[in-house]
């Protein structure tokens, strides 16, 4: 026990100083996008750092749901449902500061608030889907046929996924597109710079390293909050 | 083959008694074709007739209709066997819960069916569209409808333990059928435009393994949200 | 032919079967009885497949639980609360429903002789919900009986039925000669249990025990029993 804290206590401490390493790349030695036109263009450049890393983990915690899911369906074993549900609930919250950032760097790059281009659609689907999921979980009393219904749902939400993506895709595209052509994001696009790439690679670990931390103290706070639960329907007997 | 004829007998039994007890209330087709034929109308309104290219709107329209209404359809697939205790005789069967899935799909393709007859000549009507190449048309209405009836009817067993009953199933299905729709209205599109179906194989392909993966996933994840 | 050894279940916190063990042997019919909420119904729920037990082993016409359940369907009938007949059906139609899903040869004879012996005949072709509620409960009967189940499971039977509907029942279950029918019926009422079954189990406690059915329903202090199960104390 005491070990486990000691890990998590390294972890965070790890991710604290990777995201700080990440702010300071960011904004002081990134170089500017070359082909930007606007002072505002370049600095709002910038939040693709974080907007890509943030949508990234939105898509991995999905995927860590649907296992976590599966693993449900098969072992029966409530670690697996506190792993589903926390992760659902950290890719909701980088999924909506994704939609969010995102929407932010469109308007001053295209001029608009929102476009229906495949990737902010699909994370746009992936969002609702993400919320249905917390719905079934709150409609539903009894404990064990909650955990398994919502289980079921989030396989079947992760499988629509991609899916998703590719329908939206082709759909985005001006000529019926063979898999492959891309058409989106043309404007207000910029080639990545060797120093670009690198820092983006340290800002997706930072990311992906919080969402591990995040992960971990939502399963410990789910799983002492059940316990007390427990304890406390005991108490009442 | 013994076990293939039992299996297809099994399915026709459960699919008969659906059938049957559907055609003594008839509550889910009529209010399929009633709410399908309201969102039509609704959307008639919506889009001043006159002006805009109806040509354009005309598969969006009807393929609203059919996600909206077959929700309400849907939604309606296990009340009967929820609220008088038959969902546990049919659980006491010596039936694979697969079989039941798939029989509960069929008698909602049916129901569908019977909405999307109605539905479909009254966006020509409405909409004034030519009624060529029915025979396409009809394709992609059937690939559609096992679209929504394959993951329709996993969700509505799920719905159907929620409080929410009836709101939660637009709101888990209608997200993850964003695929059939997106598919079927660039055909559907096609088709009035007149084009062959060539041009949209793609979306034709899409749909297909949609229905196939989605249909089996959801046969398989059945056990696990009809057993207690 | 029913076996249940060391069977445990519990619903969220709240534990009710704790080591429940049992034999009910063929040609036997045990009076399973108990408090209300004692947990009769979930051991019921759980012979019939409709629930898990949480641990322990079932074995049931031989077959085990956990593994060969769709065995176990074929060979049960299950009379409960709920009549799981189709109110919008008649009672023919429900049966033949039945009967064809249970694989029973020739379901339109069995239907018929049933339908007979329960007093339906006349009703085939009413509809469920427009029947009384003792008629219900029979259609119910004949429906657990449609494929000659050789183990019969019954829920508290005797709630909501007339006097006449049981006796119906009970010839039907405990004198059909040839039949060797294993038979657990679960009821709160102590002295009806004595009519049934030579043996008698008493649940309490989340536990099983076993006795004569002429001492412990002769006994008297019921409350007593069911709080403590014990089927041989002074009566």
């Amino acid at each position: 026990m005491f070990n486990q804290n000691r890990w998590l206590y390294v972890l965070t401490g790890m991710t604290a100083v990777c995201m700080l390493v990440s702010i300071v790349l960011v904004f002081l030695v990134a170089p500017d996008a070359v082909n930007l036109a606007t002072e505002t263009e370049r600095l709002v450049q910038r939040i693709f750092y974080f907007h890509v890393p943030g949508w990234w983990v939105g898509f991995l915690a999905f995927f860590v749901a649907a296992v976590a899911g599966l693993g449900y369906l098969v072992a029966g074993d409530d670690g697996w449902d506190m792993v589903e549900l926390a992760s659902v609930e950290i890719g909701l919250t980088f999924t909506t500061i994704g939609l969010i950032t995102g929407s932010l760097w469109a308007k001053p790059t295209w001029n608009t608030w929102w476009t229906w281009e495949p990737r902010l659609t699909t994370a746009a689907v992936g969002w609702l889907l993400y919320v249905a999921y917390l719905t079934v979980r709150s409609g539903i009393d009894n404990r064990r046929r909650r955990q398994r219904l919502a289980a079921v749902f989030c396989i079947v939400a992760f499988v629509s996924v991609p899916v998703n993506f590719l329908a939206i895709r082709w759909w985005r595209t001006i000529h019926p597109a063979v898999i492959g052509v891309s058409s989106t994001g043309a404007v207000g696009g910029f080639t990545a710079g060797p120093t670009m790439l690198w820092i983006f690679l340290v800002c997706l670990l930072a990311f992906t390293m919080l969402y591990v931390v995040l992960l971990i103290v939502r399963v410990r706070g789910e799983r002492l909050s059940r316990r007390m639960e427990n304890l406390r329907h005991q108490l009442m007997r | 083959m013994g076990q293939a004829r039992g299996f297809l007998s099994r399915v026709l039994t459960l699919v008969a008694k659906d059938i049957r007890i559907e055609w003594r209330t008839r509550d889910s087709v009529v209010t399929m074709v009633v709410f399908g034929l309201i969102v039509l109308l609704t959307f008639g309104f919506a889009f001043d007739m006159a002006v805009v290219n109806v040509g354009a709107i005309a598969p969006g329209v009807l393929w609203a209709a059919i996600a909206f209404s077959s929700t309400l359809g849907l939604s309606r697939s296990f009340s009967m066997e929820k609220d008088r205790g038959a969902i546990e005789g049919l659980l006491l069967l010596p039936v694979d819960r697969s079989t039941i899935f798939l029989a509960k799909v069929a008698a909602n393709l049916m129901y569908m069916g019977v909405a999307e007859v109605v539905l479909v000549p009254a966006l020509v009507v409405l909409f004034n569209l030519s009624a060529a190449h029915l025979g396409s048309l009809l394709l992609v209405v059937l690939l559609g409808s096992v679209g929504f009836a394959g993951v329709g009817t996993l969700f509505s067993a799920i719905a159907i333990h929620s409080r929410a009953r009836e709101v939660l199933l637009p709101v888990l299905l209608l997200p993850v059928t964003t695929p059939v729709v997106l598919a079927c209205v660039k055909v559907t599109n096609s088709i009035f435009a007149g084009f062959s179906l060539d041009e949209v194989a793609h979306w034709l392909v899409l749909l297909v393994a949609f229905d196939v993966i989605f249909l089996a996933l959801s046969a398989l994840l059945f056990d696990y949200v009809i057993e207690d | 032919m029913i076996e249940v050894h060391d069977v445990h279940k519990s619903f969220g916190y709240r534990s009710v079967l704790r080591g429940v063990s049992l034999v009910v042997g063929p040609g036997e019919t045990v009076a399973l009885i108990g408090a209300n909420g004692a947990g009769k119904s979930t051991l019921l729920h759980i012979l019939s497949t409709l629930i898990q037990p949480d641990y322990g082993e079932v074995r049931i016409a031989g077959f085990d639980l956990a593994r060969k359940p769709q065995e176990i369907r074929r060979r049960i009938g299950l009379i409960a609360h709920k009549t799981l007949l189709y109110d919008d059906l008649s009672v023919g139609q429900n049966l033949r429903f039945y009967g064809r899903m249970y694989g029973v040869p020739k379901p339109e004879v069995i239907n018929r002789s049933l339908m007979e012996r329960l007093g339906l005949w006349e009703r085939r072709d009413e509809l469920v919900r427009s029947l009384s509620r003792g008629f219900q409960q029979r259609a119910a009967i004949a429906r657990a009986l449609v494929h000659d189940p050789p183990i019969l499971l019954l829920d508290e039977p005797d709630t909501g039925l007339d006097a006449h509907t049981i006796e119906i029942l009970r010839a039907l279950v405990l004198n059909d000669g040839a039949r060797r029918r294993a038979v657990l019926m679960a009821t709160h009422n102590v002295h009806r249990a004595a009519k049934w079954g030579r043996r008698v189990a008493v649940l309490a406690d989340g536990r099983v025990t076993v006795g004569d059915s002429t001492d412990v329903c002769g006994s008297g202090d019921q409350e007593r029993l069911f709080e403590t199960g014990d089927v041989h104390g002074a009566g």
